[in-house]
């Protein structure tokens, strides 16, 4: 895939399609790697999808091209879906995502900026991304880029205090160029995020702090269009978008289960879930 | 001629010669070089920005703010969340100083700094203000005496501990310059100019005053004054002291503490931070391992501080020119 500057993809059939792909490669390499997330880089594949591919700017040529819009996986566990979009998207070749977690890689368990081009900012310890997305959006708007910014968070990571801290800064800046994502998909690695540390009402905590909140289906590509492209028509305030998903999305078999929090399949899954993908 | 005159004529340095001369001046805090300087520096540059977690008037980047309204932000009590937000300005070119006390901005956020700017190696400059026991009366919540260990053990950091506000003035600038994450470490308390005029800060240079027959003090921040009086009691007893003013902990002048290890038989380090992992730490490591000597540590012997008048806590904590005299003395 070439420079995404234009004609950046609208039509669900396609996009559904490279989310398989995506699931495909997430499954491709956790498998390989014998360890990583699985849950949680399905349940956000979607939304990532629809984010990478008709919403932003970007040029896997010159990863840091200044109009580039900007991405943040604040939830960084979820690394394998963001290589999985960069390999489609041609940041690099797709046997790449082969050395997931294998020494000397640049496809570190979790993002690495300063290894991968094309990651803005290294995450992994939860609750940073938003403000570093904040950051970026300053920046740009400071420059008079009319770039954007996308920062995917997990339901669990909220529960940081810095999530709030960003929430707070956003609002007060009335940064307009920033798009986040809370990951709803109510699962954490000790078990049910409202058993615990509950989060709800989540839709009100963000309206309360200032912010356009949209509830989405986060498995349904019209509704992310659509809350995607609300989200650039809104000025004053930033917009988050709680995209209610379920863990492990695609998969019967890892869908809302815990455990596959942080485990990656075996052979035999990993082949029965991809029968399961395409046959969807 | 004082004996610290003497000392300070014979003033060397690897990189250039220097006069030695320092205008007589009235004592000034490092904290208010910074804000002047960011001032500066904000006029010339418009790639620069600043943040500040509600301590602006404080850590004297106000200065700037007034200026500069759209380059400052003021994050409010959230210092966690202004190092993520100076880490994103970075990323789109921006050079972000971030400011607040020395305890919050590198405990606080210390897991910030290590993901998203050491780990990411963003253009972000720390400069935190009251750095010591000196802070004084607001006791020991507010007194930083393990930021130095704390920022030093991380990969890419740059860490930095000017000794007056000339010497403050030419770091700030010179870090604004640099490309990559550094920590600068301020204090509250107005401090004496130590510095020749002629002098420029270079990164990881430090600057010899002398190098002791006896011992040489390498100190850091308000303690190279201090060291200074100290090595002029000593010479009054017929011990040669040498001073170096160590304002580069990390990366450390290795060459010049070889030379230093190599002509003196005792070494003194001499910081108003913990006696771990800050300056004395950083000497004894390298030390050992390349050329051993004897090093004793003047710093704060693992205890935290407590409120009192800077003075009173330079002593209570063992930091005057007479411990280190003392010292010396029960060494050599």
């Amino acid at each position: 895939m070439g420079v995404m500057t234009e004609g950046k993809i609208t039509d669900i059939n396609e996009l559904k399609r490279i989310a398989k792909n995506v699931r495909i490669n997430i499954l491709h390499m956790l498998t390989l790697a014998g360890s990583g997330h699985t849950g949680g880089s399905l349940s956000a594949a979607d939304v990532a999808v629809a984010i990478y591919f008709s919403r932003m700017k970007f040029n896997p040529g010159d990863p840091s091209w200044e109009e580039r819009d900007r991405f943040v996986l604040s939830k960084g566990h979820a690394a394998p879906l963001i290589y999985a979009i960069m390999a489609e998207a041609g940041y690099f070749r797709e046997d790449t995502i082969e050395t997931l977690r294998k020494t000397g890689s640049p496809l570190q368990g979790h993002p690495c900026s300063a290894l991968l081009p094309g990651i803005e900012i290294s995450t992994g310890s939860l609750g940073q991304g938003l403000s570093v997305a904040n950051g970026m959006a300053l920046g740009l708007r400071l420059d008079g880029n009319p770039a954007r910014v996308y920062c995917i968070m997990g339901d669990g990571e909220v529960q940081e205090g810095q999530v709030w801290e960003a929430a707070m800064t956003a609002a007060h800046y009335k940064i307009d160029n920033i798009c986040a994502v809370v990951d709803n998909n109510g699962l954490q690695i000790d078990g049910p995020v409202e058993k615990v540390m509950g989060i709800e009402p989540l839709h009100d905590k963000w309206a309360a702090f200032g912010w356009h909140v949209m509830d989405i289906d986060g498995h349904n590509m019209q509704e992310i269009l659509d809350a995607l492209g609300e989200a650039e028509t809104v000025k004053g305030r930033p917009s988050i978008i709680i995209a209610n998903t379920t863990k492990g999305k695609g998969v019967s078999f890892f869908e809302n289960k815990v455990e596959y929090h942080g485990v990656a399949p075996t052979r035999e899954e990993f082949d029965r879930a991809v029968k399961e993908i395409h046959n969807d | 001629m004082t004996e610290l005159q003497n000392t300070r004529q014979e003033a060397q340095n690897p990189v250039q010669a220097h006069s030695g001369h320092i205008t007589e001046k009235k004592p000034k805090a490092t904290r208010d070089a910074y804000g002047e300087t960011l001032l500066e520096l904000g006029k010339r540059r418009p790639d620069i920005v600043a943040l500040d977690a509600d301590l602006s008037g404080s850590t004297k980047t106000a200065k700037f703010a007034r200026e500069f309204p759209d380059r400052f932000f003021n994050m409010g009590v959230a210092e966690q969340d202004m190092i993520g937000t100076a880490a994103g300005l970075a990323l789109t070119g921006k050079v972000p100083f971030a400011s607040t006390f020395a305890v919050f901005e590198t405990g606080r956020a210390w897991d910030q700094i290590r993901l998203a700017v050491c780990y990411s190696n963003t253009n972000v400059k720390l400069v935190a203000t009251h750095g010591g026991i000196t802070v004084g009366e607001d006791g020991a919540s507010h007194q930083a005496l393990e930021d130095i260990a704390l920022m030093r053990a991380l990969p890419n950091m740059m860490v930095i501990v000017p000794a007056d506000a000339s010497e403050t003035a030419s770091a700030i600038s010179a870090v604004a310059d640099h490309k990559g994450p550094v920590y600068v470490r301020l204090g509250r308390a107005k401090v004496p100019y130590v510095m020749p005029d002629d002098y420029t800060f270079t990164p990881g240079k430090a600057f010899v005053f002398h190098i002791g027959k006896d011992v040489t003090i390498i100190a850091a921040g308000i303690m190279v004054d201090i060291a200074q009086k100290a090595a002029e009691i000593l010479a009054g007893e017929g011990i040669d002291a040498g001073v170096v003013n160590m304002s580069t902990i990390k990366p450390l002048d290795e060459e010049t503490l070889l030379r230093v290890a190599e002509t003196s038989g005792l070494i003194v380090t001499a910081e108003e931070h913990s006696v771990i992992g800050g300056l004395g730490g950083s000497v004894c490591e390298f030390l050992s391992e390349n050329h051993p000597v004897t090093v004793r540590r003047i710093g704060v012997r693992d205890t935290f501080g407590c409120s009192g008048s800077p003075g009173d806590l330079l002593k209570r904590y063992g930091l005057t020119a007479g411990d280190i005299v003392e010292t010396v003395k029960n060494s050599i």
